[in-house]
């Protein structure tokens, strides 16, 4: 840090704000599509709503290619450790969305099988919940992501079901749509 | 002369209960005759059950209404259909607890294969002279089987991630 000046720092910051509104914009996504939710994505995807209106519009299908994973319907615990595989060859820097309720906190399954969120395996940076989220909520949700890439902040934490750290607090006390419309609403 | 009451006649001794309602035929049997009755619903002439629909099963370990014998825990539960006669018949078998075990169809139905390994990942049931007698649904490093009365509801078995 002695080497560089204040003036070279003014730079540098600069170089990262405009790294993270072109990476904003030009989101690669691999799409993790496992149940149900795969509808509401594709219609989200489609023309109706239009992702591509974010940047958004272009699914990668090899994880090495793409910087933010949808991961989109159920996860069992069969299929972790190839979501786990799947995250770890992305390349940095990479983002995470869990779509739809079950990705969040395992939502109505609570069994022998379901993984209870996908942040106990791969650290998540935007929960849309929802059963499904509706579009709106998914561009929602994409905005946000957007605002995270902008500053450069990546999750790097996972979620410790004993502690209950590491997930938002609306998520750990079931969190139905009117709660969600509400915190849309105060935070706009 | 419906599908049931051929298997009435024929093996009367063998038969702990039967069932009809509306054209829906049941009938509950012993294990040692299952064979027997698999064949004789696939090749009588007037049955011609050659459609293996579903194969499941039932833990009776916490059932109060004790319809079937006590030393039988389970029931294996085989739906057939004949395409050409358009007549159906469930057919139940008695599994004992200490040795759940029962013949295979999978030489008589080849939809037997797989719905078997599925009674066998969920229920534990072996089916004898199976083919490839593994598990279908769960990892092979699951411990017991998952729809079992007995199994508890909130045991997880994760891959990957925390253990809870």
């Amino acid at each position: 840090m002695s080497f560089m000046s204040s003036a070279s720092n003014f730079f540098t910051s600069k170089m990262s704000d405009a790294m993270g509104w072109a990476r904003k914009y030009s989101i690669f996504q691999y799409p993790f599509v496992t149940a149900c939710c795969g509808m509401e994505y594709m219609s989200t995807a489609a023309g109706h709503y239009d992702v591509d209106r974010f940047g958004a519009g272009f699914p990668r299908f090899s994880p090495r290619q793409s910087d933010v994973l949808f991961v989109v319907g159920t996860i069992s615990h069969k299929m972790a450790p190839v979501l786990k595989d799947v995250y770890d060859k992305m390349c940095e820097p990479k983002w995470v969305v869990a779509f739809g309720v079950c990705t969040c906190t395992g939502g109505f399954y609570d069994n022998y099988s379901t993984v209870m969120g996908i942040d106990t395996i791969i650290p998540v940076d935007i929960y849309i919940p929802g059963c499904p989220p509706r579009p709106e909520n998914v561009i929602d949700g994409l905005m946000k992501l957007q605002d995270k890439i902008q500053k450069g902040e990546q999750s790097r934490t996972l979620y410790d079901p004993r502690t209950k750290i590491g997930r938002p607090a609306q998520l750990q006390e079931g969190y139905s749509v009117v709660q969600h419309i509400k915190h849309i609403e105060s935070s706009s | 002369m419906t599908p049931l009451q051929r298997v009435q006649e024929k093996f009367s001794q063998d038969i702990l209960e039967t069932h009809a309602f509306r054209g829906d035929e049941t009938v509950l049997i012993r294990p040692s005759v299952l064979g027997e009755v698999a064949k004789f619903l696939k090749t009588t002439p007037e049955l011609d059950f050659n459609f293996l629909m579903d194969v499941t099963a039932v833990d009776y370990l916490f059932f109060a209404g004790g319809r079937i014998p006590k030393e039988f825990r389970f029931e294996v539960v085989y739906h057939f259909l004949s395409l050409k006669y358009n007549h159906r018949l469930r057919l139940k078998v008695a599994v004992d607890e200490k040795n759940p075990e029962v013949d295979t169809l999978t030489d008589l139905w080849a939809s037997a294969n797989w719905y078997e390994r599925e009674v066998w990942d969920m229920f534990g049931i072996k089916f004898k002279g199976h083919p490839n007698l593994k598990r279908i649904l769960m990892y092979e490093e699951f411990q017991g089987h998952a729809l079992r009365k007995d199994y508890p509801f909130n045991k997880r078995q994760p891959l990957i991630g925390p253990q809870n």
